[in-house]
């Protein structure tokens, strides 16, 4: 496998999705190719500074509109 | 995903546990506002949308069938709301915007050539993020150039990366609710990763 094969399999390798053979052939390339080896790493990274963006906090006035229908649909328990 | 015969989270909002809900309406505020944002652009609407899915999920608790997750669910009416808001709005959406994203390009590389020598390997490798410092690659600088980057993507890529890696569905979860098949989900989640990594190695440099 080529580094420019390589970097196109990187999501399907993270997903699981690559067929024995490929995972094993994915494998033995990455142990031997530093590149190929911080690409992967990158990938996941970006995949985590990503995540980050659901870290919004909820502000207080639809935090508390929210609640009242909570509680008005647990008062009417309908 | 396998299908589960109760969903405890659900479970408890049933019964009218005002912690539980309290803890879902904050954990899942993030993820359900950034997904709306990839149907409709001003953070005020999506607000819109986020809270009238909440309402939507009260209203209609006692019919649903827990074959999902909390947060698929909430997900699935946020989709829906969220893009029927952009079809009331869609006149002010030029037709570029439609277009793009398509899966014409799916064969196309997602990493500069030139990059690789003539043999397939490696000529300008990227260099190792090990040595960036953890408060850099977090900072809120960066996440401005992720969100810009992801603003970028065709809407398609868009909305795979924010349900994946932002409101981490399952892959099958996500290609359920977008109706697209997993190979699919699996490139438009390969496109829109490969690109945004591009945006973080270009400001990282």
């Amino acid at each position: 496998m080529k580094c420019r094969e390589m970097v196109e399999l990187m999501t399907e390798y993270l997903e699981g999705a690559l067929s024995p053979l490929d995972r094993e052939r994915f494998e033995t390339h990455i142990a031997g190719c530093d590149g190929c080896r911080a690409y992967l790493e990158q990938m996941r990274a970006t995949r985590n500074v990503v995540g980050m963006l659901a870290d919004e906090p909820i502000p207080e006035r639809v935090q508390e509109e929210l609640l009242k229908a909570f509680r008005d649909w647990r008062a009417t328990g309908s | 995903m396998q299908a589960r015969p109760t969903e405890p989270e659900v479970d408890a909002l049933r019964r009218g546990d005002e912690a539980a809900f309290v803890d879902a309406i904050h954990t899942y505020h993030g993820p359900l506002m950034r997904l709306a944002m990839v149907y409709v652009r001003d953070h005020q609407v999506a607000e819109d949308v986020v809270q009238e899915a909440w309402l939507t999920a009260i209203r209609t608790l006692d019919r649903f069938e827990g074959r999902s997750s909390l947060k698929t669910w909430m997900s699935g009416i946020v989709i829906n709301l969220a893009r029927a808001r952009r079809r009331k709005e869609s006149r002010f959406v030029t037709f570029t915007s439609l277009l793009r994203g398509d899966d014409s390009d799916r064969r196309k590389p997602t990493v500069d050539p030139s990059r690789f020598g003539r043999d397939g390997l490696w000529r300008h490798g990227p260099s190792s993020w090990d040595n960036v410092p953890e408060a850099t690659l977090i900072g809120s600088e960066t996440l401005t150039k992720v969100k810009e980057a992801i603003d970028d993507l065709p809407p398609k890529h868009r909305e795979v990366i924010i349900m994946r890696d932002v409101a981490e569905l399952e892959a099958g979860e996500v290609s359920r609710l977008l109706r697209i098949t997993p190979e699919n989900q699996r490139v438009r989640l390969h496109r829109a990763r490969a690109a945004v990594r591009k945006a973080l190695e270009d400001y990282l440099a």
